[in-house]
Formats: C-alpha cells, sequence, structure tokens
C-alpha cells in the first residue's frame, strides 16, 4: 500500500516536471523543473530498492549536470531567447512519432492480451529488509564482471573532458 | 514492487514526452535537457526489470547510462558555448550553415 503511494506521487510529480520541462518558455523555468523530475526519478529509485543509484542520481543529475546547464544558460543570451516563437514548426512530426510509440506499446498489449509482466515469476519477491546491501552488490558487480565497460566509460568521461574544454576555449 | 507494467508506462511516458521536446522545441539548451529526460526514461526500465529480476547488473548499466548522460552534457553544452560565440543564437532552425 505505501508502495502504491510512493510510486504514483513520485510518478505523477515525474511526468509534470517532465511536460513542464518541454513547454515553458524561460530557459531556466525548464531546468528546475528538470531537475524536479530528476528527483522525483531520484524517488522511484529508492522506492526500487537501488540506494547507491538513487544518491548518484542526486548528487551527479542534480548537483552536477544541472548546475551545468544553468551556468551555460547564464553565459547564452536569455533575454532575447524569452520573446522568441518557442517551438519549430515540427508538430506534426512529433504527433506522428509519439503515436508510432503509442501504437506500438498498443500492438504489445493487444497481441499478448496482458500486462507486461504478468506471469513472470518474480524472483525478488524477499522482503525489503532480506535483501542484500545495494552499493556492495553494484561495487562487486562493477569490479568483477562489468569492469572493462567501467574503464572505458572512465576514457569516455576523460575524452568529454578534454572536449568540452577544447570547444568551449576561447581561440586565440 | 508494483507490477512491472507500472514502471514500463512511467519510462514510456517520460521517454515520449522527452522525444516530442527533442524534435519541436527551438532552443538548443532545452533539446538537450529533453535528451537527459530520455536517458532518465530508460534508467527506469533498467533499475524496474533489474529489482524484477534480483539482477544488479541493470543498476550497473543504469550508472554507465549516466556517466554517458554527462559526458554528453559536458560536449553538447561546450558546443552550444562555441557556436553561440561564432553565430550569437542557441536556436536550432537558425543553425542553417550547412543549409542551401
Amino acid at each position: 500500500m505505501l508502495d502504491q503511494v510512493i510510486f504514483y506521487l513520485f510518478s505523477a510529480v515525474a511526468v509534470a516536471g517532465a511536460i513542464l520541462t518541454v513547454t515553458r518558455r524561460n530557459v531556466v523555468h525548464s531546468a528546475i523543473f528538470l531537475i524536479t523530475a530528476l528527483l522525483a526519478t531520484a524517488g522511484i529509485f529508492l522506492q526500487l530498492r537501488a540506494e547507491f543509484l538513487f544518491i548518484v542520481q542526486i548528487i551527479l543529475y542534480v548537483g552536477g549536470i544541472m548546475v551545468l546547464f544553468v551556468f551555460v544558460i547564464m553565459l547564452v543570451n536569455l533575454d532575447v531567447a524569452v520573446r522568441q516563437l518557442r517551438f519549430a514548426r515540427q508538430k506534426w512530426v512529433a504527433l506522428l512519432i509519439s503515436l508510432a510509440l503509442a501504437a506500438q506499446v498498443g500492438l504489445m498489449l493487444w497481441s499478448t492480451g496482458k500486462m507486461p509482466g504478468q506471469g513472470v515469476p518474480v524472483l525478488s519477491a524477499v522482503p525489503a529488509d532480506k535483501l542484500p546491501p545495494n552499493s556492495e552488490e553494484v561495487a562487486k558487480s562493477l569490479f568483477s564482471s562489468y569492469l572493462l565497460p567501467f574503464e572505458i566509460a572512465s576514457v569516455l568521461l576523460l575524452v568529454a573532458m578534454i572536449g568540452a574544454v577544447v570547444m568551449a576555449k576561447r581561440r586565440a | 514492487m508494483l507490477p512491472i507494467g507500472h514502471y514500463l508506462f512511467l519510462g514510456l511516458a517520460l521517454f515520449i514526452i522527452g522525444v516530442i521536446g527533442v524534435v519541436t522545441r527551438r532552443n538548443v539548451i532545452v533539446i538537450l535537457m529533453s535528451i537527459e529526460l530520455i536517458l532518465n526514461a530508460v534508467n527506469i526500465n533498467l533499475v524496474a526489470f533489474s529489482r524484477l529480476y534480483g539482477d544488479v547488473a541493470g543498476q550497473v548499466f543504469a550508472l554507465f547510462i549516466i556517466a554517458d548522460a554527462a559526458a554528453e552534457a559536458a560536449v553538447g553544452l561546450g558546443i552550444i558555448i562555441a557556436f553561440f560565440r561564432n553565430r550569437e543564437t542557441v536556436l536550432e532552425d537558425e543553425m542553417d550553415l550547412l543549409k542551401w
């Protein structure tokens, strides 16, 4: 019961934040609502007992990436952009794409005749207090099975860091 | 946890909203934010399946996606700053140097 309340609360906040992110005229407002949506997603992660991702989502997304976004919004000229047209003339493309996605899901529901996951045995039906410590499990998996992707991700971050500095540097 | 369908539909809703943002908005910064929304929707699906099957690999992949989103945001915002310095705009339909 509590699970359901938490899930519906956080998902309502996430969807509302996402819609407002896409529709607000002021870019700073978009950034604030995106922060709301990302925090609500962090709540969903916590409800799914993924504590490590919950913390990473808050520190990295909300604390890191969004600060970067707000910083860039301050650097580029905001006053002009507020008065300009918000949407490009691609409403029909957007409608088409979202209808195609919805049609795919509808076809999937119609052809199987049941909700996704219905009838799938829930392997992790262990109560929450019997779950192994989440950070420990993630660390074990990350540093044993996924060691090579982990190293590649660190190289990717290095490349992105150098690339961002080179891009943003003022040409002499 | 709730049935997996709830999480899949939440992920689907966020994904579609993100796609609509990418396609319709003119401001490149908002387009980058919509891409973050899309990546976030994928993360919800990964973590939900990770919990469903009691396998932590989904959460590890969500971590990789978050690292990827950080890299993409850094490079994308760097490109936006460089472009703004040259052309004084952040609107995508004014980025038409290669168009004829």
